[in-house]
């Protein structure tokens, strides 16, 4: 009898379940991946072993500058294609097998691979889009359009590791404890049905971004519908898809500040914003009604990764727990209070994320040049592009 | 590893018209380290200790859950490390004691006994608590106490010494909450039963709509007095003791015990 | 001429109940009783009957009751008795059927196809009682990229005007001449209570009504009856009328019997002359000229208030609406075939248009496809029942909702279809003052604010159980509808799935 196709992510709707975890030195120093290891395995219950998975910052030190693709396939003929696409944009540093263990637990793992890449000097000049945005598209080209290529992580010196399997033993899998990094988050999923399909495994990225996410979000079609507007294909259907485009919209694009866009999506209650001073009322009014389709719903903790640091955030009602601690420059975060204790136990000032209060810990050095930056937003597409190569022929002079 | 140990135990107050948990000080003590364990296990080899002894000493928990579940009265947990959720669960007269801090969902759908918590605990503490006591020194997380609910002779307390987060006793039914610090905001949202003791009046836009907020008076002295002490004898020396019964607590109790009775078109 | 319309109802009065208390005579506007000079029983008329029920309900003794004419139909399955009478009316008459309300024929009410959603385990339902349930929206346009100033927290380019609605709830537009004042005072009132907002219509703002401008849209219709700068600087919003969901594509025809005084001092017309608005806006031929409509009313009111335009739903209407909201219009209104209406020709009303539903789905998905829709407000109307019709609206991409017939109804309208007449025995669509202080203002808009409450209830209750606690969550989430009874085509213009997918 021939098996029945399970739908994946992207052809249904998998809501789930998790745990999640952060870990960031503020100085910017790095450590290995043993401490967040430990820590998403004491969360082992709130799993259910068909999803685990890591982010991690400051990896990949010697190609700071360059694009570390990881790409996952699941067949020969998904690598050549993927190559054959990617030398025609991009120019490839390095390249090799993202280095692996056999780990009994791990079962039929995908053929992954990382390639050190600089967008094509000329393609990206005639392409009229700075780097980000070239590399966003291709990214989703590749994901929806080449069969059995997925790429798991797209940013700069940073990376994900994620498959199917406990976050522990994926976390084993690809030897997380050889790589040091200044933040790690880690997920354990407990999806509702089983795909098997290790591109569904979170964290889920763009660019720099990497979002770890607990709960299932009630305004998914709204949030959504409002992003696919501006370009963003929402392939996975997952609810960590479409919060990480928000971010994306609202702070890469739009040129909000992440503490700015995390509160844009948890924002105040109306009965908070009628109780508040005139002029902040406006201010919040004004928010609420440019990006109401941004507000987002049910019960949520994530943390989000980039460049800048971590961030995290609770719904409005706090509906899922998520606990902060410190010790020294390192910030802890876990759903569970123990998952601190375990790898710091004598870590101080154990708290609770506060329900839409977004919790964000940057980089000191990120912090002291936030200072000094403008106060106002400056959206993505007013920005002057900059290419190194000039394709246009020169403008003739006037007679 | 069982070891015979002489130790005193104390008894621990319960509040109401229960009758004290019967627990004559025992001679004999077990002691369970956790470690990394699975709660399975744990919970298995607490339960095996327990039948050996009427007081446990459990140490080097890392969020197992469940530990205590339905502990019966007689029998005695003392914790250390951090209990994962769902501590106490459905505790049937039962006395559990955790030196360190509680996770969630700490004396869920409790229904006699008592548990102490030295430090904080998370969030929907004494969820459907229906008797027995539940003292936590520090804050609690939110939804603390919701839909606490009293019956005839079982009237459940929790008491607070930190602050809480919002949505304190939510649709509370019955029993007593006290909160020695700082309230979030939406207490006693649904509140159709009960009395909730707090340290300083709310301000009169966030009293929840069907709640009457006054003065604790006369008559909520005694029960009132018995609480505190219990607090503040479990907590002796660890921290600021809650003040007195007549030291300026306010209460908050429903306006009336059918809050929706208007709602519907029949 | 020989005369072949029968009767269509039939009142039957219970000889053992009835009292003979006389009020069902001094009642009813339609002439069916009359008391004989020479005393005796009351004569019933079955003929003028329209059903309007405001006998049966009134009657002390709950005698009365009216029912279909007894005739059973001759011809076949299309050649109805409906269908034979409306040729022996126009054999006689020669004119165009004249019928009011919306369209009555049995297409799908495809709001009775989208099933809601509720959340269970994956997502917890939200307690609309205990915990914060939103439902302000604002309408207005907004910018994609708002700029703004993080460390001193405020907006450095204004918005533009907005409107702040209590609840995604407001008031179709229903002219003064085609309602009574009394009915249009008891929507204001009602409007100023709930913290929305109520529309005077195309004929014009009386003067009772200025107090309630704040809460008004003044609506600009081709006719122009009493637009002036005045009218159009005192309302909170104005709008322009391109069409109605009862008659896309002709104009408004107010017969001269309801231009009373007062009807003609507001509209600033003759009295007793027909007000006849022209089925075009004679100044919009193309989607260029309405963007000029637009900005000739935004400087006339110093771009201080929303403009909104609406139009009915027909087969383009989502090409339309992408036109105009490239016009600069704030709100765009799209009114189904099902809308409500004082006066239009029968065929109009029964065969042109489309149902609301599947226009605002396609309006909406259109405005996203083109990367427009967060700029815009959308407003449907067009026989909305039922709070659950409101949540599914906006699911399919609503900003709001506007009722008209349901408001009526609450004030006691018996949806007869008579309006034309102006004999409305309710004092709803009528300008004779023995029938208009029927309608205690106070007393209706009570009725209609006590609807509408319990409608907001029930969309907090009904917003709870999908895990939302903002309205703003449930736009356009389609995800929370799930169709039955519909084919692929409808599901995919919808843009809902099966239940069970």
């Amino acid at each position: 009898m021939a098996a029945r196709h399970i739908p994946r992510e992207g052809e249904t709707r998998i809501p789930s379940g998790c745990a999640i975890a952060g870990i960031m030195d503020r100085s910017g120093a790095r450590h290995d991946g043993t401490d967040i290891l430990k820590s998403i395995a004491l969360m082992h219950d709130r799993s259910n072993g068909l999803g685990g998975g890591f982010a991690a910052y400051g990896i990949y030190p010697d190609y700071a500058d360059l694009y570390a693709f990881h790409i996952m396939y699941e067949s020969r003929e998904a690598r050549a294609a993927t190559e054959a696409y990617l030398e025609h944009y991009y120019l490839c540093e390095k390249q090799e097998r993202v280095p692996t263990e056999d780990h009994p637990a791990i079962k039929n793992p995908p053929d992954i691979w990382r390639y050190f890449m600089a967008p094509h000097p000329m393609r990206l000049a005639a392409s009229g889009l700075d780097e980000a945005e070239y590399t966003m598209r291709h990214v989703f080209h590749i994901n929806g359009a080449v069969d059995g290529a997925f790429v798991a992580s797209s940013g700069k010196n940073m990376g994900v590791f994620k498959g199917v399997g406990y976050p522990e033993d994926i976390g084993e899998f690809y030897r997380i404890a050889d790589y040091d990094a200044w933040a790690w988050t880690a997920h354990g999923r407990f999806p509702t049905n089983t795909p098997g399909w290790w591109g569904g495994a979170h964290p889920f990225t763009l660019l720099n971004w990497s979002i770890v996410h607990n709960g299932e979000i009630s305004s998914y079609d709204a949030n959504r519908r409002y992003v696919e507007q501006f370009g963003y294909d929402c392939e996975l259907q997952t609810d960590t898809e479409v919060i990480t485009y928000l971010f994306d919209l609202l702070a890469r694009r739009h040129g909000l500040s992440q503490e700015m866009a995390a509160h844009i999506m948890a924002a105040p209650s109306w009965r908070a914003i009628d109780a508040m001073a005139p002029e902040n009322a406006a201010f919040e009014t004004a928010l609420r009604t440019v990006y109401a389709s941004a507000l987002v719903n049910g019960p949520f903790s994530i943390i989000l990764g980039s460049e800048e640091g971590l961030l995290a955030l609770n719904d409005r009602l706090k509906l899922r727990a998520l606990m902060a601690a410190e010790k020294g420059p390192v910030v802890y975060l876990a759903s569970e209070q123990a998952a601190i204790q375990v790898v710091c136990p004598d870590a101080e000032n154990v708290r609770s994320i506060e329900g839409g209060v977004p919790f964000v810990v940057q980089l000191d050095a990120v912090a002291r040049r936030k200072q000094e930056e403008a106060a106002e937003n400056r959206a993505v597409r007013d920005w002057p592009l900059e290419h190194e190569v000039g394709v246009q022929p020169r403008r003739r002079r006037e007679a | 590893m069982i070891e015979t140990i002489e130790i005193e135990v104390t008894a621990v107050a319960v509040t109401g018209a229960e009758p004290p948990a019967a627990e004559p000080p025992t001679a004999t003590r077990a002691e369970v380290a956790l470690g990394l364990s699975h709660f399975k296990e744990a919970n298995e080899r607490v339960r095996a200790a327990l039948a050996r002894a009427d007081e446990v000493a459990v140490t080097d928990a890392h969020a197992q859950r469940y530990l205590g579940c339905a502990l019966p009265a007689g029998k005695r947990l003392a914790i250390g490390g951090t209990p994962g959720n769902d501590l106490g669960c459905y505790l049937d007269g039962g006395a559990i004691e955790v030196f360190g801090d509680g996770q969630d969902q700490v004396g869920n759908t409790m229904n006699a006994g008592s548990i102490t918590i030295h430090g904080r605990c998370g969030d929907a503490a004494g969820y459907a608590l229906r008797g027995g006591t539940i003292l936590v020194r520090d804050e609690c997380g939110w939804r603390a106490g919701i839909h606490m609910k009293e019956y005839e002779r079982k009237r459940p307390a929790l008491v607070i010494g930190g602050d809480a987060g919002a949505f304190l006793g939510e649709y509370m039914a019955g029993g007593v909450i006290v909160l020695g610090g700082e309230p979030g905001p939406y207490v006693g949202s649904g509140m159709h039963g009960g009395v909730i003791y707090l340290r300083r009046p709310l301000a009169a836009d966030a009293v929840t709509s069907g709640l009457v907020q006054a003065p604790a008076t006369e008559e909520d002295v005694p029960g009132l007095a018995e609480l505190i002490g219990a607090y503040n004898e479990a907590f002796a020396g660890e921290g600021p003791p809650l003040p007195a019964p007549d030291g300026g607590w306010w209460c908050l109790r429903p306006a009336s015990a059918r809050p929706y009775g208007s709602l519907y078109a029949h | 001429m020989m005369d072949c319309v029968l009767p269509r109802y039939k009142v039957l009065r219970d000889h053992d109940q009835c009292t003979d208390c006389g009020l069902c005579a001094r009642t009813c506007a339609n002439g069916v009783y009359r008391r004989p000079r020479e005393g005796g029983p009351i004569a019933i008329n079955s003929k003028r009957c329209v059903n309007c029920q405001r006998c049966v309900v009134f009657c002390p003794a709950e005698a009365l009751a009216v029912t279909a004419w007894p005739q059973v139909g001759t011809g076949s399955a299309n050649w109805t008795l409906e269908a034979m009478q409306d040729i022996a009316r126009q054999a006689q008459t020669g004119g165009v059927l004249l019928s009011s309300m919306g369209n009555p024929k049995p297409y799908h009410v495809y709001w009775d196809h989208l099933l809601l959603n509720a959340s269970q385990v994956t997502n917890p339902s939200i307690d609309p009682l205990r915990e914060p349930m939103e439902t302000r929206v604002f309408l207005g346009s907004r910018p994609e990229i708002p700029k703004v100033n993080e460390r001193e927290r405020r907006v450095v380019e204004p918005l533009p005007p907005q409107l702040k609605l209590d609840v995604p709830l407001m008031f179709s537009a229903m002219s003064f001449g085609s309602i009574s004042l009394n009915a249009q005072k008891a929507l204001a009132l009602a409007a100023r209570e709930l913290g929305t907002f109520f529309n005077v219509g195309e004929g014009g703002m009386h003067r009772d009504l200025e107090p309630f401008a704040h809460c008004a849209f003044a609506q600009v219709a081709s006719g122009r009856f009493g637009v002036d700068a005045h009218y159009l600087n005192t309302a909170a919003a104005i709008e322009i009328k391109i069409g109605q969901g009862a008659k896309p594509g002709i104009g408004g025809h107010l017969p001269g019997e309801k231009i009373s005084g007062e009807v003609s001092r507001t509209r600033m017309i003759p009295e007793g002359s027909d007000a006849i608005s022209p089925a075009p806006h004679h100044d919009i031929y193309s989607i260029e000229d309405l963007r000029q409509l637009v900005f000739s009313i935004k400087e006339a009111t110093g771009y201080r208030k929303p403009v909104a335009v609406k139009i009915a739903a027909v087969h383009n209407a989502a090409a339309i609406a992408s036109g105009m909201a490239r016009t600069g219009a704030d709100i765009i209104v799209v009114d189904g075939f099902r809308g409500g209406t004082g006066a239009a020709p029968k065929r109009i009303r029964d065969a042109v248009g489309i149902p609301v539903e599947l226009a605002l789905a396609a309006i909406d998905q259109r405005l996203r496809d083109e990367g427009i829709r967060s700029t815009v407000s959308l407003v449907a109307s067009g026989s909305i029942r039922n709070a659950a019709d409101v949540v599914r609206a906006i699911a399919l991409g609503a900003d709001a909702c506007s009722i008209g017939s349901a408001a009526l109804i609450a004030m006691g309208c018996h949806q007869c279809g008579d309006c034309s007449s102006g004999r409305c025995n309710w004092g709803i669509a009528t300008q004779r003052p023995a029938l208009t202080e029927r309608l205690d203002p106070e007393e209706a808009a009570e009725r209609v604010v006590n609807l509408v409450r319990g409608w907001t209830l029930e969309l907090q209750e009904m917003m709870g159980g999908m895990g939302i606690n903002a309205v703003d969550s449930l736009r356009g989430n389609r995800l929370m509808l799930r169709g039955v009874g519909l084919n692929e085509k409808e599901l995919e213009i919808l843009g809902v799935k099966y239940a069970g997918e």
